[in-house]
């Protein structure tokens, strides 16, 4: 049995066992268990709709906090793509990195820089003869974990290239060991926009182990850079990313960036779904690229976030003008797939299935319709169960009981 | 050329939705259903795709062109057997229908996206087994075989 890590998390403390999370998880992997929230560590695709909709702030994301920079000798920062949009438009990024420098890092690599990289050479992939069409963007790592849960016919659809955190995370390792560090002395520290970026480097899809360490939250580093920003002089050059790269950071802008017309670009996670069931049913067979995000507005609208969603993506949107879509991309990291892509496949993890057995699984299909009929069909959530079907789920697969239903007791 | 029949025998499972006509605001939810289910029973997923494909068309064909029918899935030990039946108008010339390309949707349908005349090719691609029987004024029959 695998074991599952998951970022998000619930803080029980805060839970009052309402049903807010219950509707929202769009793989059903939450159930109220004697008044607090509970969830099924094998059904999470870390999306974090949970803990944006919770309104007692009970699910939370394990992520590290900056005093592990301690742990490493040489500390490096990678900020997500999407911080380009959390500060006032007074800070140029500059500043801020150089504020990054000020926390306790000793570098700061510019991320975006290798999403302007990393668009050239997606773009050469989709050029190749006989690939799948359309090919799917693995940017958005919930996406890729719903399709292997719910997609699996999908899965050969998905361009196998790693995230721009990773291929820098890959490069700078390289780097600092060459120039004698030891592996365990350098600290790559992502500051992450969601729960599912924290994911991917504990837990990571298509690769064995991440490059980089610990993931802190962009809510952490965005209230310390603030503190001191006004004090710091963005002496060194740090920001080197052009348009292209910065663009990375809201829905569309993978595809704007590598110059492609023929493309979709999806946010919000249940509006990804509708476009990934037209997709299974072939109906996008003519499309070259689809880049789909859980989040509102792509990374931007990512939960651990500070800024509003739109306003972040209208800083985005002007930074891309300013920093230039036609600028010439420094090319410092060889396009070879060793540096770009996935070395290991991706599996489907079919978790909606009753049983590996066809013949139980129909059985236990018989007894589920059964069940289903029984009670009222109103889900209304009480029980624990996101809905009434879900509950003659796990009353077949013995977690629940039919006394769950309120409504068929009150009777 | 085999005669449209259902065939009872060794059935695990039956499932029954009615399609109604023009109903498009709700066009693709039986197909949708019917894929769920099947998504829980250890089915390979491409299997599962060919099915979907084959209960999405024929249900977007009883809501464009028939006067509403319904769509039965027998679920077997080795295969998918998808039966689809209308009450009319039937199809004038079978041949001509099963054109790709060749459609009589009508404006309204067209102007939602639907009727681009690959509905039945696709339904034939994707099956193992395919009949269909259609007769003017009585309606039209479609058997779909999808082996695991």
């Amino acid at each position: 049995m695998k074991n599952y890590w998951h970022s998000v998390i619930l803080e029980k403390d805060y839970c009052n066992g309402c049903t807010h999370c219950l509707d929202r998880c769009p793989t059903q992997a939450i159930r109220i268990i004697e008044g607090k929230a509970q969830i099924i560590a094998e059904r999470c695709i870390d999306c974090g709709e949970c803990l944006r909709v919770c309104p007692y702030h009970a699910k939370g994301a394990l992520v590290s906090s900056l005093d592990v920079l301690k742990n490493y000798k040489y500390k490096v920062a990678l900020p997500a793509i999407s911080l380009y949009g959390q500060f006032p438009e007074e800070y140029e990024m500059n500043r801020v990195y150089n504020a990054l420098l000020e926390l306790g890092f000793d570098e700061v690599y510019d991320t975006a820089h290798v999403a302007d990289i990393l668009s050239v050479y997606e773009n050469r992939v989709l050029d190749k003869e006989n690939v799948n069409r359309p090919l799917i963007s693995t940017y958005c790592p919930v996406i890729t974990r719903l399709i292997q849960v719910k997609y699996p016919a999908l899965i050969d659809n998905i361009i196998k290239l790693e995230a721009p955190m990773e291929i820098a995370a890959r490069h700078v390792r390289k780097r600092l060991i060459a120039e004698g560090f030891k592996d365990e002395e350098v600290g790559i520290i992502y500051i992450s926009p969601c729960p599912a970026k924290v994911t991917s480097i504990k837990d990571p899809i298509g690769i064995e182990k991440s490059a980089i360490s610990e993931a802190v939250s962009t809510e952490e580093i965005y209230y310390k850079v603030m503190k001191i920003i006004d004090k710091v002089e963005g002496t060194k050059q740090i920001q080197r990313a052009t348009g292209k790269g910065i663009g990375w950071a809201r829905v569309g802008g993978q595809s704007y960036a590598m110059g492609i017309d023929d493309y979709i670009a999806v946010d919000g996670i249940e509006e990804v779904i509708k476009v990934l069931e037209s997709m299974e049913l072939g109906k996008l067979s003519s499309l070259a690229f689809f880049e789909g995000y859980a989040c509102i507005n792509g990374c931007v609208g990512g939960p651990l976030n500070v800024e509003n969603t739109f306003i972040c993506k209208n800083r985005i949107r002007k930074l891309t003008k300013h920093y230039g879509m036609e600028k010439p991309i420094v090319i410092d990291i060889e396009m070879i797939p060793e540096n770009m892509e996935w070395n290991t496949p991706i599996l489907p993890t079919p978790i909606f299935k009753l049983d590996s057995d066809f013949k139980k699984a129909l059985e236990k299909m018989a007894k589920i319709e059964e069940f289903t009929q029984m009670l009222p069909g109103i889900n209304c959530g009480a029980c624990g169960a996101p809905n009434c079907r879900v509950l003659a789920e796990d009353i077949v697969n013995g977690y629940a009981k039919i006394e769950d239903c309120l409504l068929l007791n009150k009777k | 050329m085999k005669k449209y029949s259902r065939s009872d025998e060794n059935v695990a499972m039956k499932l029954h939705y009615d399609v109604l006509r023009d109903d498009f605001s709700r066009a693709g939810e039986a197909s949708s259903k019917i894929k769920n289910m099947l998504r829980q029973l250890a089915i390979d997923a491409n299997i599962l795709r060919r099915i979907a494909i084959a209960t999405y068309e024929a249900e977007i064909n009883l809501v464009i062109h028939s006067y509403g029918g319904s769509i039965d899935v027998y679920i077997k030990s080795d295969c998918i057997e998808i039966y689809v039946e209308d009450s009319g108008p039937g199809i004038e010339n079978v041949e001509l229908a099963m054109t790709k390309g060749f459609s009589t949707a009508t404006n309204i349908a067209r102007e939602m996206g639907f009727g681009a005349g690959m509905g039945l090719p696709n339904m034939e691609k994707v099956s193992d087994e395919f009949i269909i029987e259609s007769e003017r004024d009585k309606g039209t029959n479609i058997k779909m075989v999808v082996n695991y």
